[in-house]
């Protein structure tokens, strides 16, 4: 019932803000729905905790700890990018960047966009997946088209085209994995892409197909992860479309995407006893960290660069996933939540300071703290946290996959160390070049909301001095179940 | 003259690494029929990947759609399975008569008719796409041995259908082209889930339907943007966006 709940408010908001989103008060109407969808998650999260994974709906739906967790998180960054998005689209509104009917578009979309990521969470369906990622594309695709400007069109087509061919592959690997399931479970309709029930007979299912479809998988929605080299669309996509889209771009879309991986990795290599699949995205994994921090140099675009950051960092989380392990799990879970919440308070920072610059570079973009202390030490403590210092959740997640790596893995440490030594350094970097400085910056249309950069980063921190015992053993368990 | 050719030889060369194909005269005639669609599927993707006008490529997916429908319809005669008629009605429906009529009406409201691409060297897009055709042959062969006799062979097939439209959006310049492209490739998939699996489960194949149809949808109004933008469909102008 709460789960129905939890996928009916974004649904039901998507279709009332398609009517009234241009209206003033929609901002606070998207914040609203926003809000109701995080508290039924919270209810259904602390429901799932209290009392283990359910199936409802004639098994369609399954929420256990793994995926709670991703509604949990993903509910609660749409809150706050909601909240963010109020002052910020209305100062876009002000510039002329956006009509009255686009700004209805956007607030539609951004709730149909909630609504198709949290279907993906819980759907136990895996071709359901694949139309709910789907879906996630074609409303992002919207989205990063919003202001309809050569780059932003370009942007837009480019990740469509990319990501409908990488998500065909991954339909091509669903039609396998089904193709394998009716040889084991009969011809049992839709019942034999089920999840659970694959779970159940892994090990039965055929691994010359299974194999052959977990390329696919991978392949496809690891184009919708960003990892190298399938991450072209990403910076583009982060770059043109309005920020509360970047942001929800990198803390969450991403997060899904590598939550649809993980589903076929567990029933991969349940079917193959084989080392190859994690050996895979260890690949992707470490290539993405390379190539991620490598680029993050000659970025000149502050949204591209914190996009490149991005695709590192999924590469880090891919490769802790790759390893395996209670520990590799633990800290990836714990990554993916640090970088979640971190990136998406950057990109509130970055997207208020390029306002305020009137320009997403970054050498216009100069001595926010001196114009805006609020930002500017914002920005300053994002970068710190996201390049991975202590004491934030970030460093404590880096550190417990580096030591992981060093034990299962020695030959990866040089280049992970490698990877973040160089997103650091360029992390760093450009960072202080935009917090300190002599300021050319100037005033708003609107007071920025910075509550929801404040809350993530505090978020942040209290994450890596400590992690409330509930939540450490709610991730023990979810590491659990993804094995590995 | 040499692209004829090749066009003749390239299900000859399906025909020949398809296990099971032997044995053709013992095998009923759905069976038959159904192999006869899979070859002629095969044979439109190569016709595609050489048209050069956008109103024909429409045509083209139109027929593709309704050889699907035919093939979808084999298979479910074969196998008695009362769904896959439902499937077939839906692919009818949306491949064979919404789509193209959309693709039409856009195409004509963009006054873009009589549109066509330079595509210098066909011979050798054939080519690469006859090496495709054998490559994914060679990588459906240890899947296609669990397949049932009616449908054994045609995974290939299916699965160089996907690769051929993929070879096609890359080459084209024409936006429209490119999303004939994308569809034709969605073709590929669906015949890849009726041949290997008698199909998807119904839930799945309505949302991969309105997936697809929203999609077109919005590219629709891609194109008008873009032209207005770019002041052609070419997207050749789209260049500004670069890897660095």
């Amino acid at each position: 019932m709460e789960l129905l709940i939890v996928l009916a408010i974004p649904l039901l908001g998507a279709a009332v803000l398609a009517f009234v989103g241009q209206r003033g008060f929609a901002p606070q109407v998207n914040l609203a729905f926003s809000a109701a969808t995080f508290a039924a998650a919270s209810v259904l999260t602390a429901r799932v905790i209290a009392q283990g994974p359910m199936r409802v709906f004639a098994e369609q739906f399954f929420i256990d700890p793994f995926n709670v967790f991703f509604v949990a998180l993903t509910a609660f960054v749409g809150m706050t990018t909601a909240a963010f998005s109020q002052p910020y689209m209305r100062i876009e509104q002000d510039r002329g960047r956006l009509t009255a009917a686009r700004l209805r578009l956007y607030h539609s979309m951004y709730q149909a966009f909630m609504f198709t990521m949290l279907l993906a969470l819980t759907t136990n369906n895996m071709g359901i997946l694949w139309v709910a990622m789907e879906a996630a594309t074609l409303t992002t695709v919207l989205l990063v088209s919003l202001y309809r400007t050569k780059a932003s069109l370009e942007a837009a087509w480019k990740y469509f085209i990319l990501c409908g061919v990488g998500i065909a592959l991954a339909l091509f690997g669903t039609v396998l994995l089904y193709f394998a399931a009716e040889r084991v479970l009969g011809h049992a309709g839709m019942n034999a892409l089920l999840w659970t029930r694959l779970d159940a007979v892994k090990g039965r299912l055929e691994p010359g197909i299974i194999g052959i479809a977990f390329v696919f998988l991978l392949v496809g929605y690891g184009t919708k992860v960003g990892l190298a080299p399938l991450h072209s669309w990403l910076p583009d996509a982060h770059a043109e479309g309005p920020t509360p889209v970047s942001a929800v771009l990198s803390g969450l879309l991403l997060n899904v995407a590598l939550y649809a991986v993980m589903r076929s990795k567990v029933l991969v290599e349940g079917s193959l006893h084989a080392f190859w699949p994690a050996q895979m995205l260890m690949a992707f994994g470490l290539v993405s960290v390379l190539v991620g921090a490598f680029l993050l140099w000659r970025q000149k675009d502050v949204k591209r660069m914190f996009a490149y950051s991005s695709i590192e960092h999924m590469g880090i989380i891919t490769f802790a996933f790759g390893m395996g392990g209670p520990v590799a799990n633990f800290a990836a879970l714990l990554h993916m939540t640090g970088h979640a919440l971190t990136k998406s308070a950057i990109f509130y920072t970055t997207g208020h300071a390029s306002q305020k610059a009137h320009s997403q570079r970054i050498e216009d973009i100069q001595g926010l703290r001196e114009q805006s202390p609020a930002l500017g030490w914002g920005l300053m403590i994002g970068v710190l946290a996201i390049a991975g210092m202590p004491p934030f959740s970030v460093f404590a997640s880096e550190f417990l996959i580096l030591t992981t790596a060093m034990q299962q893995q020695p030959w990866a440490t040089p280049i992970l160390l490698l990877g973040l030594g160089v997103a650091f350094g360029a992390l760093f970097l450009r960072g202080q070049g935009m917090v300190f400085g002599r300021s050319s910056l100037r005033e708003l249309s609107h007071a920025p909301n910075m509550a929801p950069v404040f809350v993530h980063l505090a978020l942040v921190l209290l994450l890596g001095l400590w992690i409330p015992q509930f939540l450490v053993s709610w991730w023990h368990t979810a590491a659990a179940m993804i094995g590995g | 003259m040499s692209a004829l050719a090749l066009f003749a030889s390239a299900p000859a060369a399906a025909v020949s690494s398809a296990p099971g194909l032997h044995a053709l005269p013992a095998l009923p005639l759905s069976t038959q029929l159904i192999h006869l669609i899979a070859a002629l599927l095969l044979l439109l993707s190569f016709a595609m990947l050489a048209q050069r006008r956008v109103v024909n490529l429409v045509n083209l997916f139109a027929a593709q759609g309704a050889l699907l429908v035919a093939s979808t319809v084999a298979v479910a005669y074969s196998t008695g399975d009362a769904e896959l008629y439902q499937s077939a009605a839906l692919t009818l429906l949306l491949k064979v008569i919404v789509l193209p009529l959309v693709l039409h009406r856009l195409i004509r409201r963009l006054h873009a008719e009589w549109d066509t691409e330079t595509l210098v060297n066909i011979p050798t897009l054939q080519i690469i796409g006859i090496v495709l055709v054998i490559f994914s042959f060679v990588l459906a062969q240890p899947i296609s041995r669990f397949a049932g006799e009616a449908t054994r062979g045609t995974l290939g097939i299916a699965l160089a259908l996907v690769l051929l439209a993929f070879l096609m959006m890359i080459v084209r310049r024409k936006a429209v082209a490119q999303v004939v492209g994308f569809l034709a490739m969605e073709n590929g998939l669906l015949f890849a889930a009726t041949s290997a699996t008698q199909g998807m489960p119904m839930v799945v194949e309505m949302g991969i339907g309105l997936d697809v149809l929203v999609g077109v949808f919005i590219l629709g109004i891609f194109f008008f943007q873009i032209r207005e933008q770019f002041d052609s469909l070419d997207l050749q102008h789209m260049e500004t966006l670069k890897e660095d």
